[in-house]
C-alpha cells in the first residue's frame, strides 16, 4: 500500500503533517518524536510579525530605560557586541530541526501587513527550510477600507514573500472573502504553491469575575473540518496551487474525506494535542485500516476522488445542497409537533 | 612609528582597555565612578576577548573592595599579573592591602578613578582625598590629567611596576576624566609588545608561592628586626623615578607622545609658576598658554609621578627664574601645616633647590568634588601670586566668607578659543539626550579631522532627572577640562525646563537657541517667559523650534526624542555640511541600534528624515510675555530652603558662601515637599463612585503622592469646588466623609496605582477608580485641593485598627515625594515604616539608592508630623551601616537606662506615681506610647522645679523613657554582601534593632551589578553571561540563629502580609530582619506593572513569602509560617518578563535554557526545604524565652 504523496514539491510519506503550533515544534526533541511517530514533515510553529518588532522595541526598552539619567548609574544592563534578536532564534531553530530530522522542515510566517519583516522570509530559505507557510491573519477592523483593499493586502504580501524566495511557499487563509474562489485564483496566478485551509481564528472571550477579555485558544472539534473539506473540495483541478486540510481531523476516515475532497497533504494539530504524539501512529493506522479495507491502493489514487468536479453530485457543495440539510434536518422537538 | 588609530571614548574605558590586556586577573567591585572599568572587563571576558598573551582574563567580582585588594594581594603571591579598579572609600578599604603588597613588593597596578570621601556628607565626584589618604602605603602614585594620559599612563605604570616591582597607583579625577569623553590616539598591541618585557613577567611568576618552590612569606617580625626590613626595600623606590622616566622615553620613540614626571610648560623665564596634578593641570595648561602669549612671565608644572616623590627632577622642571610658586592641592587635611603636594613642594625646595634664594612657595585648595576649575581661576591665581603678601593656605572657586580662605577671581576672564564649537544641550534622561551626544561626539571625532570632548552634567534625582551635556568640537586637542560658559549653541530638550531653569545662562552672543517645543514657530514666542525673551533679544540669539515629541511618535519611538534633536544639531550647527552630517548620523544609527534589530533602526531613520520638515526658524519679537520663570521654591518656604537648598536646585549652588552651609552636615527634614518638580505628563485622578476605599494605592504608591482622610462631613465647608469627597464606607468611620486625594505637583506619573486600584468602572470597565489624566490642566485645582486636603485634620493614631490596610492607610506618611525613580519598588517600604513607627524611628541607611534618594541634596523625603516628630536619618558608609545603627541601639538603651535610674532616685521629688507610670509603661501598643510622651512631658515639666545635677541630667535624657525603634536601612549590596558580617553579627547580638533589607537582587544605584542575591540565570554588570550561582538565602542565615525575627516579603504580592510583618518585627523585643522584594528599573520591567508582576514572582516560588517569629517558639510552636502557597507555575513565564533574565535568550541561547532548568530546580528545592521547616513539630526552649536578653 502506497501512502506517500507530493507536497509543495515535496516527496512525503505520508499526508499527515503536524501543523504549525509551538507546543508540537518549539522544542527539538518534541519534533524528533513527531518523525519518529510518522509524520511525513514538519511545519514549526509560526514566527509572528508582531514578534519580530515587538522584541526589538522592548529590547531597546529595556536596555535604555533609565539610562544616562543619574551620574552613578549609567546603565543598568550590560551591553554585549551582539543579540539573537527575533529572527536569529528562530533561525537557529530551522537549522537545529534540519540537523535532527531527515523529513522536510517547512517554516511558518505569521503577519498582517506590508513591511520590512517579509525580508525575514530569505533568512528562512537561508537557514535550510525546505519551505515556507505563510500565516497571514488579518482582522480588518478599519470602517474606512473597502473589502477589495483588504484582499489587496492579501496579495500585496504574498508577492512580497514570494519575491525573497525560491523555495516553495504555501498561504494559510481564512475562509472570510467574499468570493474564495477568486482569492485562490489570484493567489495562485502569484506563483504560490499550496493553500492551506483554514486558519482558526483567535476568539476572545470574556472573564466575567475580572471583567477583562482574555485570550481562549479552543483546539478545534470534529465539525470544524467541513469548511475546509468544502472549500478543497472545490478548488481542486482549478488551481495549480496544491491543497492541504488543517482544522478537525480527528480520526483516520477524516484524514480520508480530506484527501478524497482533494488535499495534497493533511496537517494534525487538536488531536495530537489531546491524545499526543503516538496519535499521529493511530491516524496512520487507521488510514492504512480503510485503504486496506477498501481496497485503495494509494493515497495519490482517492485524491480529489471527492472534490467537485469528481463527485457524482456536482452541486453538492453549493447552494442547491444547502437546501437539502435544511429539509433534511429535524429537531427533535420538531419530530412531535402537531 | 605608525599612524595611530584613533577612538573616541571616557577615561574610564580608555584606562580598562589597557589593564585588561595587560592582566590575567582582576579583581572587582562597583563603585563609582570607576565601576565601569570594571563593567568593560567583566563584559570583554564574557566576549572571550583575550589579553596581549592570547588568554582570556579570569574577571571576578567580591563582595567589597577589601575582598577585592586581597584577591589581588593573593593573586599576585601566586604570580598572576593582576590589577583592580576603585576609588574614594573603596580606595580605603584596600588600603591595609596595599601596605602589604607594597611590603611584600609585588608589581600591581590599582586604577583609581579619583574621588572625594564622605566627610561631613558623601560625594560621588571627583578630587585627590581618596588617593591622599593612600599616600603613605609605599605605592607609587602616578597621576593622568586627560583621557589620552590616563590611556598612555596606564601603560606606563603597569610596565614600571613590572619592571621596579613598587606597586603603583594610576590615578585620574573621577568623572572629570573617566566619564569625560574624548577623542583619542589608542595605544597600538604592537607598542604593548615593545613596552611589555616578559622576562619580566617570568621574574613575576618565579616569586610566586608555589609547593614546588615553596617560600614563607607574611611573617610577625619583633623590635629587633622589623625597622631594619622595612628599610631594605628602599633601593626599589630610589630606582623607580627612573624607571618611569625610562618608560616614558620609550612610549614617546614609539607613540610620539611625550611625558615627564614633572613637565613644566609655560614662558622659559617664567617667575609665577602654579603647581598641581590631574584634570586642572589641562586647564592651567590652556590659560597659561593663553596668557604667555600675552606675554606674561609665567607657567604650570603638572605633576606626574607623585610617588616617589623625586625632589631632584621635580626641582629641575622649574625654570630657573621662578620666584613664586603657588601649589594646588585638590584635597583637604583639615589641620594639617598644609595640604599634602604642598608640603611636598615646600620639601623638595628645601631639599633640593639649587640656590640660596628658593622661591616663595603658598599652597591652597581647589577643586574639591568635581568643583568648577576654570581659566578664570587660574589667571586669579597668578594675580595671587604677583602679591606682595600673596594669599597662602587659600581657596579658590568658593566664596569662604567664615575663614576668608578664597581667593578673588575675574570671572568674565575666558581663553577658550573661537574655532571651538561648545554646544549646551539640557534634556531629561528619559529622552534619550546624553546618548545622542555620545554619538554625536563620536561622529565628529570618528570622521572628521576635529578633536572632540563631551562632559555631562546628571541629576541628583532618578526620576525626570535634568541632564546637561557640554560638548566641545575643534581642530586643536581641547584641554577645557571645565563647563561650557559661552555656548555658541544651546538646545532646551524639554519645553517644561523653560519653567525653572535658566537655560541661557551660558550662551555667548549671537548663539543658536533650539528648543523642543509644542509651539509652532508662530505661537511660542509669547508661550516663553519673559526673562528668556529678555536673553533671547538681548544676547541677539537665533532662535529655532521643533516639535521634536510629535516627530519621534509618529516615528514610533515614543518620548526618545535624541535622534531628532540631534538630526537638528547638526543642521543647524554647520559642524559637517548638512547633506554629509545626516549620512553620518544614519550611518551612526545602523551602528547604534544595528544589533537590537532593524526595526529599531528604521524607526530612528524615519525620525531623521521627519526631523527638517519640522524644524523652523522663529521670528524673534520684542519681549514682552506675559509668562514668568517660576521661583525655585515658593515663598513660604522656610528661609533655609528658599535661599540654600533652593538655589541648589536651580544649579546655582555654586554661589553660595560657605556661611551658608552647615558646619557638621546636618540638614532639616521635612524639606522634599517644598521641591514641587511637576514631572509627570499624566497624573491619576480619583473616582469616588467606583473607589472601594480599600487603601492600596495608597499604600503601594512610592512617591507618597496619593492620600486618603476620613473626616466629619462640617470640614467641607470651605471645600475648593473640584474637591471630592464620598462617604466613608469604613463602618468604623460611619456617617464621616472620605477623600482621595493626589499631589498634582509631586506626582511622577509612575501609574503603579492605577495597575493595583481593584475597583473597576462597572459602565466602562477600562476605567477604575483611578485614571491617568493630563498633569497641565488639573496642576493648578488639584494643587488647591491637596492643599485643603493637607489642611484636614488627621485621624487619631491612637484608634486606627493598625493591621487593616485601608485603616493603617490613613497614617501620614513621613517619608514623601523622594527623586527615587518613578514607579520604585524599595520606597513604599520606607513609606509605610514611616507611617506605622516615624514619629519614633531613628535610621541608619547604608548607601545606595535609599541613600541617595533619602540624603542627596538638595531636600530629604524625611517629613515630619504636626507635632514636629519625624525619623531622623543619617547614612554612615556602605559597609558598616549595621554597626552603625547598632551603635544608636547601644546608645539609646544607655540613655534610658541611665534616665532610669535617674527617675527611681528621683521618683520621690516628681511623684511617685508619675514615676511609677512611666517606668511601668511597656510601650507596646500607640496608645502606650503617646501616654508615655504625656507623662514624660509632664516629668520634664516636674524636674523645672528641682534644682540637682540628677535633675538637670534627667532632663537632658527624659525623651529617651519614649520607646525609639531603631532601623537600619539598605539594599542587598549592603546585606548580602559588604555589610554582611556587620549584619550577622548586630542581628545574632539580641539587640532590639529592625533591619530593612530592600532586595532589589542587585546593586541598584552603581548600575546593575550582580550582588549575591541576583537570582541564577539573570543578567547583570558582572555577570554578563548569566548569573551561574544560586541567589543566597539570607533569610534562612539568619533563622538558624533562633532568636532573630525573620520575614521575607513582597508588598506588591500581598500587601497585608507585609503590613503585618512590620507590626511583628518592630513589636519584637529583639532583633529583626525583613527582606523586602523590591522591583527596580534594573530588572528590565514594565515599572508601570511592576507591583502586580510581584505576584507572579511569588506564585512561581521565585520569591516565598514567610515570617520567623521567635516568640512563636518560646510558645511551643513552629516560628517559621510559611505564607505563600505552593508554586502554581513555573518560573519561565514570571522570568521572561523581565529583561534581566529574557535577554541571555538573545545573546546565549543555550546558557539561558540551561540557566532556567537550573532556576526551577532551585525553586523546587527550596520550597521542599521551607515546606518541610514550616511542618516540623517544635518543642517550647522551656523558659519562655525568645532567646535574647531580658
Amino acid at each position: 500500500m502506497d501512502i506517500s504523496t507530493t507536497y509543495l514539491g515535496l516527496d512525503l510519506r505520508s499526508p499527515l503533517i503536524p501543523s504549525a503550533a509551538a507546543p508540537l515544534s518549539e522544542n527539538i526533541d518534541t519534533i524528533k518524536q513527531l518523525e519518529d511517530a510518522g509524520a511525513a514533515a514538519i511545519v514549526l510553529h509560526s514566527v509572528f510579525e508582531e514578534q519580530l518588532k515587538q522584541e526589538q522595541y522592548e529590547l531597546e526598552h529595556h536596555l535604555s530605560y533609565g539610562t544616562e539619567s543619574f551620574a552613578e548609574a549609567l546603565t543598568y544592563f550590560p551591553e554585549p557586541e551582539t543579540f539573537h534578536v527575533g529572527p536569529e532564534v528562530y533561525l537557529d531553530h530551522i537549522r537545529e530541526a534540519k540537523q535532527a530530522i531527515d523529513i522536510p522542515v517547512i517554516a511558518s510566517l505569521n503577519g498582517s501587513s506590508l513591511g520590512g519583516w517579509t525580508h525575514f522570509a530569505k533568512l528562512i530559505q537561508e537557514a535550510g527550510a525546505d519551505a515556507l507557510e505563510l500565516n497571514i491573519y488579518s482582522i480588518p477592523t478599519d470602517m474606512h477600507k473597502t473589502s477589495a483593499q483588504v484582499e489587496q493586502d492579501y496579495l500585496d504580501i504574498a508577492t512580497a514573500v514570494r519575491s525573497e524566495v525560491t523555495i516553495p511557499v504555501a498561504l494559510k487563509l481564512s475562509p472570510f472573502f467574499s468570493n474564495m474562489a477568486y482569492m485562490a485564483k489570484r493567489l495562485d496566478d502569484l506563483g504560490i504553491n499550496g493553500l492551506v485551509l483554514f486558519n482558526r481564528f483567535y476568539q476572545p472571550d470574556i472573564d466575567l469575575e475580572e471583567l477583562i477579555v482574555r485570550p481562549n485558544i479552543l483546539l478545534s472539534s470534529a465539525q470544524d473540518m467541513r469548511l475546509p473539506m468544502r472549500w478543497i473540495a472545490i478548488l481542486y483541478g482549478r488551481i495549480n496551487a496544491d491543497l492541504a486540510s488543517t482544522s478537525g481531523v480527528m480520526h483516520g476516515r477524516d484524514v480520508v474525506k480530506m484527501l478524497m475532497s482533494g488535499a495534497k497533504a493533511t496537517q494534525v494539530c487538536s488531536a495530537l494535542l489531546r491524545h499526543g504524539i503516538p496519535y499521529l501512529q493511530t491516524l496512520e493506522a487507521e488510514l492504512k485500516h480503510w485503504m486496506e479495507e477498501h481496497e485503495y491502493e494509494s493515497v495519490q489514487l482517492m485524491q480529489g476522488s471527492m472534490s467537485q468536479i469528481n463527485c457524482p453530485d456536482e452541486s453538492s457543495f453549493e447552494r442547491v445542497q444547502y437546501m437539502k440539510g435544511i429539509q433534511s434536518y429535524q429537531p427533535e422537538s420538531f419530530a412531535f409537533a402537531p | 612609528m605608525s599612524n595611530p588609530t584613533f577612538a573616541t571614548l571616557d577615561g574610564n574605558e580608555a584606562v580598562a582597555r589597557i589593564a585588561y590586556k595587560l592582566n590575567e586577573v582582576i579583581a572587582i567591585y562597583p563603585i563609582t565612578p570607576a565601576s565601569p572599568m570594571g563593567e568593560w572587563s567583566d563584559a570583554w571576558m564574557s566576549e572571550e576577548r583575550p589579553n596581549l598573551w592570547g588568554t582570556v582574563p579570569s574577571v571576578v567580582a567580591l563582595q567589597a573592595e577589601s575582598g577585592a585588594a586581597a584577591s589581588v594581594h593573593g593573586a599576585l603571591q601566586t604570580g598572576s599579573l593582576t590589577t583592580t579598579f576603585t576609588a574614594s572609600q573603596g580606595l580605603l578599604l584596600m588600603i591595609p592591602n596595599m601596605y602589604k603588597i607594597a611590603g611584600e613588593l609585588s608589581p600591581c597596578v590599582i586604577h583609581v578613578a579619583a574621588r572625594s570621601l564622605a566627610a561631613q556628607a558623601l560625594s560621588i565626584f571627583g578630587d585627590h582625598s581618596d588617593v591622599m589618604a593612600a599616600r603613605a602605603t609605599g605605592f607609587a602614585m602616578l597621576c593622568s590629567a586627560s583621557v589620552q594620559e590616563a590611556h598612555d599612563l596606564a601603560l606606563i605604570a603597569h610596565v614600571v611596576t613590572l619592571e621596579t616591582r613598587v606597586p603603583f597607583l594610576h590615578f585620574f579625577d573621577g568623572f572629570r576624566t573617566s566619564h569625560e569623553v574624548q577623542k583619542i590616539k589608542e595605544i597600538s598591541d604592537d607598542v604593548l609588545r615593545q613596552m611589555v618585557d616578559d622576562e619580566w613577567i617570568f621574574a613575576h611568576r618565579n616569586r610566586a608561592m608555589t609547593p614546588d618552590r615553596p617560600v614563607l612569606r607574611g611573617t610577625a617580625q619583633n623590635p629587633d628586626v622589623y625597622f631594619q626590613a622595612r628599610e631594605s626595600a628602599n633601593p626599589f623606590y630610589e630606582h623607580c623615578g627612573e624607571a618611569v622616566e625610562r618608560a616614558m622615553v620609550q612610549f614617546q620613540e614609539l607613540t610620539g607622545r611625550e611625558y615627564q614626571l614633572y613637565q613644566y610648560v609655560g614662558a622659559p623665564d617664567a617667575e609665577r609658576v602654579i603647581v598641581l596634578m590631574g584634570s586642572g593641570a589641562e586647564t592651567a595648561h590652556e590659560a597659561v598658554a593663553h596668557l604667555t602669549n600675552q606675554g606674561e612671565k609665567i607657567g604650570v608644572l603638572k605633576v606626574r609621578l607623585y610617588r616617589p616623590f623625586v625632589n631632584a627632577k621635580f626641582v629641575a622642571a622649574l625654570p630657573e627664574t621662578v620666584k613664586a610658586i603657588a601649589v594646588l592641592d585638590r584635597t583637604k587635611e583639615p589641620g594639617a601645616a598644609g595640604d599634602p603636594l604642598y608640603l611636598d613642594v615646600v620639601n623638595a625646595l628645601m631639599e633640593s633647590w639649587p640656590n640660596a634664594t628658593v622661591p616663595k612657595v603658598i599652597g591652597g585648595r581647589y577643586g574639591l568634588s568635581s568643583k568648577e576649575f576654570t581659566p578664570a581661576m587660574v589667571k586669579g591665581l597668578f594675580d595671587n601670586l604677583a602679591q606682595a603678601q600673596a594669599k597662602n593656605h587659600f581657596t579658590i572657586g568658593i566664596n569662604d566668607d567664615v575663614s576668608h580662605t578664597s581667593l578673588s577671581f575675574d570671572r568674565t576672564f575666558d581663553t577658550e578659543p573661537d574655532n571651538v564649537v561648545r554646544a549646551m544641550f539640557y534634556g531629561l534622561g528619559s529622552d534619550g539626550t546624553v546618548g545622542a551626544n555620545k554619538n554625536t561626539i563620536k561622529i565628529i571625532g570618528g570622521e572628521t579631522d576635529n578633536y572632540a570632548q563631551g562632559y555631562f552634567v546628571y541629576d541628583s534625582k532618578k526620576s525626570g532627572a535634568v541632564t546637561i551635556s557640554h560638548l566641545r568640537f575643534g581642530p586643536q586637542p581641547i584641554r577645557s577640562t571645565y563647563l561650557i560658559s559661552q555656548a555658541n549653541f544651546v538646545g532646551c530638550h524639554q519645553w517644561t525646563f523653560l519653567e525653572k531653569l535658566d537655560v541661557l545662562s551660558g550662551v555667548a552672543n549671537g548663539a543658536i537657541f533650539l528648543l523642543n517645543s509644542p509651539y509652532g514657530p508662530d505661537e511660542v514666542w509669547s508661550q516663553i517667559p519673559l526673562e528668556t525673551q529678555e536673553q533671547i533679544v538681548r544676547l541677539g540669539l537665533k532662535f529655532y523650534v521643533i516639535d521634536a515629541n510629535k516627530v519621534a511618535r509618529e516615528s514610533g519611538m515614543g518620548n526618545r526624542i535624541n535622534t531628532v534633536m540631534q538630526t537638528c544639531f547638526f543642521a543647524l550647527s554647520n559642524v559637517l555640511p548638512r547633506e554629509q552630517a545626516i549620512a553620518q548620523i544614519k550611518k551612526a544609527i545602523e551602528k547604534t541600534y544595528g544589533k537590537k534589530g532593524q526595526r529599531i533602526v528604521q524607526m530612528n531613520l524615519q525620525a531623521v528624515d521627519s526631523t527638517l520638515d519640522n524644524l523652523f526658524e522663529v521670528n524673534v519679537g520684542e519681549a514682552n510675555s506675559l509668562v514668568r520663570r517660576r521661583p525655585a521654591m515658593p515663598d513660604d518656604a522656610p528661609e533655609f530652603v528658599r535661599e540654600v537648598e533652593g538655589k541648589i536646585l536651580v544649579n546655582r549652588g555654586d554661589e553660595l558662601p560657605v556661611s551658608a552651609l552647615p558646619c557638621d552636615g546636618t540638614y532639616p527634614t521635612d524639606t522634599a515637599k517644598w521641591e514641587k518638580r511637576n514631572v509627570a505628563q499624566f497624573i491619576p485622578t480619583w473616582d469616588p463612585d467606583v473607589c472601594v476605599q480599600c487603601g492600596k494605592c495608597i499604600l503601594l504608591c512610592p512617591h507618597a503622592v496619593i492620600r486618603g482622610k476620613v473626616y466629619d462631613e462640617a470640614q467641607l465647608a470651605n471645600a475648593p469646588e473640584t474637591f471630592k469627597a464620598t462617604a466613608s464606607r469604613d463602618r468604623d468611620f460611619r456617617g464621616q466623609k472620605f477623600t482621595i486625594q493626589v499631589s498634582p505637583e509631586d506626582c511622577t506619573g509612575c501609574g503603579i496605582c492605577v495597575d493595583v486600584c481593584p475597583a473597576k468602572n462597572k459602565a466602562q470597565p477600562s476605567r477604575r477608580a483611578l485614571n491617568m489624566e493630563d498633569q497641565l490642566p488639573l496642576r493648578e485645582p488639584e494643587s488647591a485641593n491637596w492643599d485643603f486636603f493637607l489642611d484636614l485634620p488627621a485621624p487619631d493614631r491612637t484608634q486606627l485598627k493598625l493591621n487593616q490596610v485601608r485603616q493603617q492607610q490613613l497614617q501620614e506618611p513621613l517619608f514623601e515625594f523622594s527623586g527615587a525613580c518613578a514607579g520604585c519598588g524599595e520606597t513604599p517600604y520606607l513609606k509605610l515604616a514611616s507611617q506605622l513607627f516615624g514619629d519614633r524611628m531613628i535610621i541608619a541607611n547604608a548607601t545606595g539608592c535609599s541613600s541617595i534618594y533619602g540624603g542627596n541634596l538638595p531636600t530629604t523625603p524625611w517629613a515630619k508630623d504636626a507635632h514636629g516628630r519625624g525619623p531622623t536619618w543619617s547614612n554612615s558608609l556602605f559597609e558598616d551601616n549595621a554597626e552603625f545603627g547598632f551603635g544608636f541601639r547601644l546608645s539609646l538603651d544607655k540613655h534610658a537606662a541611665f534616665a532610669t535610674e535617674l527617675l527611681q532616685g528621683l521618683a520621690g521629688q516628681v511623684g511617685d506615681n508619675l514615676a511609677s507610670a512611666i517606668l511601668g509603661n511597656s510601650q507596646k501598643t500607640e496608645a502606650d506610647i503617646w501616654e508615655q510622651r504625656d507623662r514624660v512631658a509632664a516629668l520634664k515639666q516636674a524636674l523645672q522645679g528641682i534644682d540637682s545635677p540628677e535633675a538637670k541630667q534627667l532632663a537632658s535624657l527624659a525623651d529617651y523613657l519614649v520607646k525609639k525603634s531603631v532601623w537600619l536601612v539598605g539594599g542587598d549590596g549592603w546585606a548580602y554582601d559588604i555589610g554582611f558580617g556587620g549584619l550577622d553579627h548586630v542581628l545574632a547580638s539580641g539587640r532590639n534593632v529592625n533591619a530593612l533589607v530592600m532586595d532589589t537582587e542587585v546593586y541598584s544605584n552603581t548600575g546593575g551589578q550582580a550582588s549575591k542575591a541576583t537570582p541564577r540565570g539573570a543578567v547583570a554588570k558582572f555577570a554578563a553571561g548569566g548569573k551561574p550561582a544560586a541567589k543566597k538565602d539570607l533569610g534562612l542565615i539568619a533563622m538558624t540563629y533562633g532568636n532573630i525575627y525573620v520575614a521575607s516579603v513582597a508588598m506588591g504580592a500581598r500587601d497585608e502580609h507585609t503590613l503585618r510583618a512590620f507590626l511583628e518585627a518592630e513589636a519584637y523585643d529583639g532583633p529583626s530582619l525583613i527582606i523586602a522584594y523590591s522591583h527596580c528599573i534594573a530588572h528590565g520591567i514594565n515599572m508601570q506593572t511592576a507591583m502586580t508582576h510581584q505576584k507572579e514572582i511569588v506564585e512561581s516560588g521565585r520569591w516565598l513569602l514567610y515570617r520567623y517569629n521567635p516568640d512563636l517558639a518560646a510558645q511551643g510552636q513552629n516560628p517559621l509560617q510559611l505564607d505563600s502557597r505552593a508554586p502554581k507555575k513555573g518560573v519561565q513565564e514570571s522570568m521572561y518578563n523581565e529583561n534581566r533574565f529574557k535577554m541571555l535568550t538573545k545573546t546565549k541561547p543555550d546558557a539561558a535554557k540551561q540557566l532556567l532548568a537550573d532556576a526551577q530546580a532551585d525553586v523546587n528545592h527550596r520550597w521542599q526545604m521551607y515546606e518541610y521547616l514550616a511542618s516540623r513539630q517544635v518543642t517550647a526552649n522551656g523558659n519562655g524565652s525568645n532567646g535574647n536578653d531580658e
